[in-house]
């Protein structure tokens, strides 16, 4: 089983690093892009052994105490048996 | 008094912070891997800057996990100082004993450069040797150091004068182009409320001797030492 954990920035958060990849790809063409926020993405293992709600339950810890910081972030877990 | 400076794998400015100790203050202190617990006999511990864990997954947020952090916990717990510089001001952000994030400068650069802070306020241990509104020139090294919080965070933090320091240009006003990172309200360093726990991007432990630029980081550690002394 493999949960995936999404970190983005706070919708309240600047996003600087987002706002150069946005100039970046503008410079080679692209056009109506209206905005681009980077994130961290982690792709965890798990032991089959759990249910697929306790790899959720487990990930959503992981996130939110580890992988994310709460003040600047969001996150999302999705669960792929 | 008694000084510690903890040590991460990828700390780098821990000798620094060791030499002001022992040179400029003339007072023991000893350097505490992060994996001792013990921080008995001390009377002021401080997080060193540096690229702890190689800044891996957050700035600062991988060295929250280090034993030493439990143990700096309960120590600030018990009133006793805690000094975060830089790296040490990130890691404290993220261990919950300072609130807010220090984020990705808004230029995006690392920025390695002495810059002016003015000291906000003067009501605490780290600070009560400086007068309010003085300037201190201190260099700046750090890509991470855009401090951002919440509206609630930042209407507390201002009502109890617990901004302790803000970038400001020669004359000590907040213009933008002295903000060199973006933080909010031009933020430099800030107290926890109990006033024991003190974070900031500069390093006052570069700026104690006039041969590297600037003697004006010697007033954060006369400060500190001055406390440690009352309380004796």
């Amino acid at each position: 089983m493999k949960a995936k954990v999404f970190v983005t920035l706070k919708a309240s958060v600047l996003d600087p690093q987002g706002k150069a990849i946005k100039h970046s790809i503008e410079l080679l063409g692209f056009e109506g892009i209206s905005d681009i926020r980077q994130g961290k993405y982690f792709e965890i293992a798990i032991d089959g052994a759990l249910s697929e709600q306790q790899a959720r339950d487990e990930a959503v810890r992981m996130a939110r105490d580890v992988l994310s910081n709460p003040i600047i972030e969001d996150f999302r877990v999705e669960i792929e048996s | 008094m008694k000084f510690g400076v903890i040590v991460f794998p990828g700390s780098n400015c821990d000798h620094d912070a060791y030499h002001v100790i022992s040179k400029h203050v003339g007072q023991p202190v000893d350097f505490i891997w992060h994996r001792d617990t013990d921080l008995g006999g001390y009377d002021a511990v401080i997080i060193p800057g540096g690229f702890s864990y190689g800044d891996y997954l957050r700035v600062g947020a991988l060295a929250r996990f280090s034993p030493v952090m439990n143990s700096v916990k309960e120590f600030a717990a018990r009133g006793n100082l805690v000094l975060g510089i830089c790296n040490g001001f990130q890691i404290l952000c993220e261990a919950g004993l300072l609130p807010g994030a220090l984020m990705r400068n808004r230029g995006l650069h690392f920025i390695c450069e002495h810059v002016n802070v003015r000291v906000e306020s003067a009501d605490g241990p780290f600070t009560h040797e400086l007068k309010p509104g003085s300037i201190l020139r201190m260099p700046i090294a750090h890509a991470d150091g855009n401090y951002v919080c919440d509206d609630a965070t930042f209407d507390e933090l201002r009502r109890d004068d617990r901004i302790i320091f803000r970038y400001c240009d020669p004359n000590g006003e907040l213009t933008d182009g002295a903000n060199p990172n973006g933080s909010r309200d031009h933020i430099a360093g800030i107290c926890n409320r109990e006033r024991n726990v003190m974070g900031l991007m500069p390093h006052p432990e570069r700026a104690c001797e006039d041969l590297l630029g600037s003697s004006d980081g010697r007033d954060v550690f006369r400060s500190l030492a001055g406390t440690l002394a009352a309380a004796a």
